[in-house]
This record gives C-alpha cells, sequence and structure tokens, in this order.
C-alpha cells in the first residue's frame, strides 16, 4: 500500500454526512479562548473569546485598528500571541506534531486582502502550488484540476495561463479564492474579499462564497466591511471593538445591540437603504 | 519514514450481472485528492477498455472531495451513458455541481515559424531592444539635465538635502570597502610585478608600472564596478520597486517629472562620488603597492615616492580621473532605464537589477577601452 498523509475526512465529506445534511451542525470548527495579543506596551486583544461552528458564514466587523487583521493574523499563526488558547478542528496547533501540523494547514484556505498570488506564477501555477506540495498527482489531472476551480470561482479559461499582473481586481481576488480552495480545505479565511469591487461583482462574489459553502460544506470566516454582504450571505456576525468581540448573533441581534459604534454601523444612512430594500422585499 | 501510513480502500470494481445484461462500477472508499492517485489507474484501464452503458454506484464511497468527484465525473464522460447512483445525496449534489467537461480557452494560432524565422527572429529582438535602451538612456540623460523642473516651471525643484543623502550612501558610505579593495589591488599587483621585473634586475620598475597602471586604468575602472555593484543595484532596485507600486504614477500625475525627482539626485550624487572614491582608491593602492614593495623588495617609502614621482606625471592622473564622471553617469542611466522597465512581478524587478549590474559593468569596461584608443591616437 502506498504512503497517505493522514488526513482524517472530513464529517461532512464522510458516511455520515447524510445525517448532518446541509443544516449547520453545532460543532465547533475553531475556537479561541481567552487570546490576548499585544506589541510592546500596547494590548490589542485582550482575552477574547470567539466561536465558529461548522458549515456557517461568520462576518467579522470592527472599526479600523481594532485589530481584525491581528486577530486573523493570530489565528493563522503569523502572529505571536501573549496567552490563550488557539484550537482549530479540535487541534490546538502548538500541542501537536509536525505531522499533524502539516495535516492541519491542508485543511485552511487563506484569500488575503490583495490576492497574494506568487506574481511569477501563472494563475494555473498557483492553484497547483499547494496541489504539488501535498498530493502526489499526475500532471494531467493537476492541470484539469485547476481548470475545474478556475471554472468554479467563475473566471473565463483564458484566465488560467495569465500572470497575476495581467488581471484586473476582481479578477485577483477570484484567482486566490480558487488557491485557497485548492485542496478542499474545511475553513476558509477571507480578508476584505469584495473590497475594490464593484457592487455587482461584489454581490457575484458573494453569491459564489454562499454557492462552494453549499456545495463543498465550507466553513467561512470573512473579515468585511461591506454591508451588502453581512446582510445577504452572512448567517452570523461577530463585531470587535474594546479588545474584545462586542456582541455576535444574527443581523437582528445586531440591530437590537445598543452599543455606539454598533448602531452607528448597522443603523447608519448607508444601512439603512440596505433594510428598507429587505423590507420591500418581504412585503 | 516519518509519514505513518493510513489504510485507505480507495477502490473501483466493476460488477457484472450474470447473464451480462447490467454492469456496475462500485466505487468504495475514500475518494478524495490525498488518496486518488491509489485507484486512478485501475480507473484509467477501466475507461481504455471502454464500457458500455452501466450504472456508477458510490454507496460505499465514505468521503470525497471536488478532486474525488471530478474523477469519477471525467471518468463516467468517458465511458459515455451510465447512470449515477448513491444513496448520499451529499455526494450526488457535489458530482452534479461539477460541470460536465471543461470550457476550453479559445485557441490562440500557435506562431510556428520556419527555422530562418526561429534564429532571427530573437537576433532582430535584440537588435530593437539595444537601440531602445539607447533612445531610453538618451531621454533619461535629457530629462536630468533639464532638471527636477515643475510642470509649471516655477522652480527649479532641485533639492540640495537629496543630493547630499544620496552622496552619503553612494560615496561616504562606500569608502571602507573602496579602500580595503583598492589597497589589496595596488598590493597584488606590485607583488606580480615585482616577482617578474625581478629576472630583469629592473625590480625598481615595478613603481613605474603600478602607479602609471593604477592611475590611469586600474583605478577609476575597479571604482566603477564596485560602485555599479553596489549604487547601481540599489538605483535600480529603489526605482524598480516604486514603479510596482504606482508611485512613479503618482509622481507623473502630480505634475513631478519622476527622472527630475528620482534620477537626477542620484545622478549629480553618483557624478560627485565617483571621481572623490577614485582618489581615494589610488592612494589606497599605491600605498598597498608601497608596503609589498618595501617588504618582499627591500625598496624604502623615500625611494617609492621619489620613484613614482619621475614616473608619473599630471596626465597619468588626469587620464585616470577625466573617465570617473563618465563612468558616473554610464552607471546612473544604466541602472534608471531597467528601473523603469521592471513590471508586475517580483521575478522582473530581480531580472531587471542583474540586467543593470551586467550592462553597467559590460558599458563601463567598453567605455574604459574607448578611452584608452583615444588617449593612444592623441598621444596623452
Amino acid at each position: 500500500m502506498e504512503e497517505v498523509l493522514p488526513v482524517e475526512p472530513r464529517e461532512d465529506m464522510t458516511e455520515d454526512a447524510a445525517k448532518v445534511g446541509g443544516e449547520n451542525g453545532t460543532e465547533v470548527i475553531l475556537s479561541v479562548k481567552d487570546l490576548t495579543v499585544g506589541f510592546g506596551s500596547n494590548i490589542v486583544l485582550d482575552k477574547l473569546n470567539l466561536d465558529i461552528y461548522r458549515g456557517e458564514i461568520l462576518g467579522f466587523v470592527g472599526a479600523s485598528g481594532t485589530g481584525k487583521s491581528v486577530l486573523m493574523r493570530t489565528v493563522l499563526r503569523l502572529l505571536p500571541r501573549r496567552s490563550g488558547t488557539i484550537e482549530i478542528l479540535g487541534v490546538e496547533y502548538d500541542a501537536v506534531s509536525e505531522e499533524e501540523r502539516m495535516a492541519l494547514d491542508m485543511r485552511l484556505g487563506v484569500l488575503f486582502q490583495h490576492g497574494a498570488l506568487f506574481s511569477a506564477l501563472t494563475v494555473k501555477e498557483n492553484i497547483q502550488v499547494p496541489m504539488r506540495e501535498y498530493l502526489n498527482l499526475p500532471q494531467e489531472l493537476m492541470d484539469e484540476l485547476a481548470r475545474l476551480k478556475i471554472d468554479m470561482v467563475g473566471l473565463a479559461p483564458e484566465a488560467a495561463d495569465k500572470f497575476p499582473s495581467e488581471l484586473s481586481g476582481g479578477m485577483i481576488k477570484r484567482a486566490a479564492l480558487a488557491r485557497a480552495l485548492a485542496l478542499d480545505p474545511d475553513l476558509v479565511f477571507l480578508d476584505e474579499p469584495t473590497s475594490g469591487l464593484d457592487p455587482i461583482g461584489a454581490a457575484e462574489f458573494d453569491n459564489l462564497i454562499a454557492k462552494l459553502r453549499d456545495t463543498l460544506g465550507l466553513t467561512v470566516y470573512m473579515v468585511t466591511h461591506d454591508l451588502d454582504s453581512l446582510f445577504s450571505v452572512c448567517d452570523r456576525i461577530a463585531v470587535l471593538g474594546k479588545k474584545k468581540v462586542l456582541v455576535e448573533g444574527t443581523i437582528e441581534d445586531m440591530l437590537a445591540c445598543d452599543d455606539e459604534w454598533v448602531t452607528s454601523y448597522f443603523q447608519g444612512k448607508r444601512a439603512r437603504s440596505i433594510v428598507r430594500e429587505d423590507d420591500k422585499k418581504v412585503s | 519514514m516519518t509519514r505513518s501510513q493510513v489504510k485507505t480502500e480507495t477502490d473501483v470494481q466493476l460488477a457484472e450481472a450474470d447473464d451480462g445484461s447490467t454492469r456496475a462500477y462500485r466505487f468504495s472508499g475514500d475518494w478524495r485528492s490525498v488518496s486518488i492517485h491509489l485507484a486512478t489507474p485501475k480507473l484509467n484501464a477501466f475507461a481504455a477498455k471502454g464500457g458500455e452503458a452501466g450504472e456508477v454506484d458510490l454507496s460505499e464511497v465514505t468521503a470525497m472531495d471536488t478532486a474525488g468527484a471530478w474523477v469519477i465525473r471525467r471518468f463516467m464522460t468517458q465511458v459515455g451513458d451510465v447512470k449515477l447512483t448513491s444513496d448520499k445525496p451529499r455526494y450526488l449534489e457535489l458530482m452534479n455541481a461539477l460541470p460536465e467537461k471543461l470550457p476550453e480557452p479559445a485557441a490562440e494560432g500557435k506562431k510556428s515559424g520556419s527555422l530562418f524565422i526561429r534564429i532571427f527572429t530573437p537576433i532582430g529582438n535584440s537588435v530593437v531592444s539595444a537601440w531602445e535602451d539607447t533612445v531610453a538612456a538618451m531621454f533619461i540623460l535629457g530629462s536630468a539635465v533639464r532638471g527636477a523642473q515643475l510642470k509649471l516651471g516655477r522652480h527649479s525643484g532641485v533639492s540640495p538635502a537629496a543630493i547630499v543623502s544620496q552622496i552619503d550612501r553612494m560615496g561616504v558610505q562606500a569608502v571602507p570597502i573602496i579602500l580595503l579593495m583598492s589597497f589589496l589591488i595596488g598590493a597584488i599587483i606590485a607583488q606580480q610585478g615585482a616577482f617578474q621585473l625581478r629576472y630583469f634586475g629592473a625590480e625598481l620598475f615595478v613603481v613605474d608600472l603600478v602607479g602609471i597602471l593604477q592611475l590611469r586604468e586600474i583605478g577609476v575602472l575597479l571604482t566603477a564596478i564596485m560602485i555599479a555593484g553596489r549604487s547601481g543595484s540599489a538605483i535600480t532596485a529603489e526605482i524598480g520597486s516604486m514603479k510596482m507600486r504606482e508611485e512613479i504614477d503618482a509622481l507623473k500625475v502630480m505634475g513631478l517629472s519622476p527622472i527630475g525627482v528620482l534620477v537626477f539626485p542620484r545622478l549629480v550624487a553618483l557624478t560627485v562620488a565617483l571621481p572623490l572614491l577614485t582618489i581615494i582608491a589610488n592612494f589606497a593602492a599605491l600605498t598597498g603597492a608601497a608596503v609589498v614593495t618595501w617588504s618582499y623588495s627591500g625598496i624604502t617609502f623615500a625611494t617609492f615616492l621619489a620613484r613614482l614621482q619621475e614616473a608619473v606625471d599630471f596626465s597619468s592622473v588626469l587620464a585616470g580621473m577625466i573617465k570617473a564622471p563618465f563612468m558616473a553617469l554610464i552607471i546612473g542611466v544604466v541602472a534608471a532605464v531597467e528601473g523603469l522597465k521592471v513590471g508586475g512581478s517580483a521575478e522582473s524587478l530581480g531580472k531587471h537589477v542583474t540586467q543593470s549590474v551586467v550592462k553597467s559593468i559590460f558599458v563601463v569596461i567598453l567605455v574604459d577601452g574607448l578611452f584608452a584608443i583615444f588617449y593612444a591616437a592623441i598621444n596623452f
């Protein structure tokens, strides 16, 4: 028998999937407990707690400079933490062996704010980087899978052989999403996926994320400022402020919250127009 | 073996009914990207045999992701008329979400010329790009001469602070390495010269050799090469990364000439710094030579200096020094041309920094040769 990476199949891919179904299970996929992060004497996050459940799209908002990116980068282990635990898929990263860490890395996908595509590689080669490193597939099949991912994220097939510098902003986001999905991850981190896109492109991107969540069973952690995204695709929203998660819950919870920043964010002029449109649709 | 082995039963079986009327491909086990390579050969063999109408049964599949689903979907397309059955709606949903066929990119006409064309295309391209480089270099030199002028022409735009800070970076900070390098070069030439001239009993003439060679040729040449590697590469990298981040475009729309703002101070700084560094290099090399001739050949410092005064006249010093500002301009202009050619990728930045150093060293040596021919022609 040939050797295979010891990656446990994820729940919804296994036989029990039918039981779990498409509904949001209650399994916690990412759990952050008492997380403290600081630089020098400046504490950015203080004893922060956050849970993300399987199959949901969590929208993460907060004023500029409150540490949204710091939290995401800490969860991805790009920044050191002072204290607290971060469990991804039930695994505490620091407590496991090299081998298990690698298996864990395979199950995460990240879309960076500016795409972070490798500029010297074409879109197709960018998508194949994780496949090449982790999997044992023939080149022909990798080519097909790369083209499949390109098709899934809604890029034209001609984009496969283009370099990142030849792509528009929206195409870069889509290509970066295709790379993030290369290994069919369980948990995808999206850093401002719709920033810099026109409203129609942004709405398409939102639909794409919702569709991928439904077909692939992704769990999505989305840092965003796009009120449309928050209202249309996010199942749950968490607000970061005062070095903690101020409030988390559905959009109704946000509208009911009496925190000053949350009120002005979700009930400001821009938000009200969206709420009104939703009301119209209902009536 | 560091990785533990995981038992997977990725497999596909062909089951036929007794009378051969119905066929079913039973997929079982783990059909994910980590394990599909175990079963793809078997699947390909089935596909190569070609199947008749049958059934694809996913009931025994324990795990599946897009890669696995795609392999099965592709197999179904290859085999032809098959029916998909599974008792797990999730897998059917995933399979159905995949396209039956991948969209093909619009075929581009491949350029395939005759042998003649394939040989001469690169030559033609390089001639054209060499001409374009020359034009770009002239443009940069011309713009730099015009200075960092604002579009309205109200202000000269020359910033003395920028020039002084560049002189500090390219000149003052290069002094230690230039001193050390030249000291060693002078010492090495003197040592080799002393050993060879000893056969003719003309050991004292090593002073002539080192003095004339260093002052006319080696001093300015090696300093220019060192500065091309040290500052030329820095200029290309700075301008190139500013180009990548659209900072050059920002300068343009503000009404500033990027060449005036970025290249001009660097060119001025190089033109000032390189002759000064050459003087320092000459002193260091002569010191090195004096030390070596004293220790190997017993020529005292007083004798060395007296012989040097006889051997070297003012024209030798001048012949070397005249070249220095030309070398500085070549290094600066080549570096700026390459910097402005940087495209969107990190790879292109690296390529152009390399090109900048290689081209400026090549042109510096070429120009040094031209000067030597010129001096010989006018008996300088």
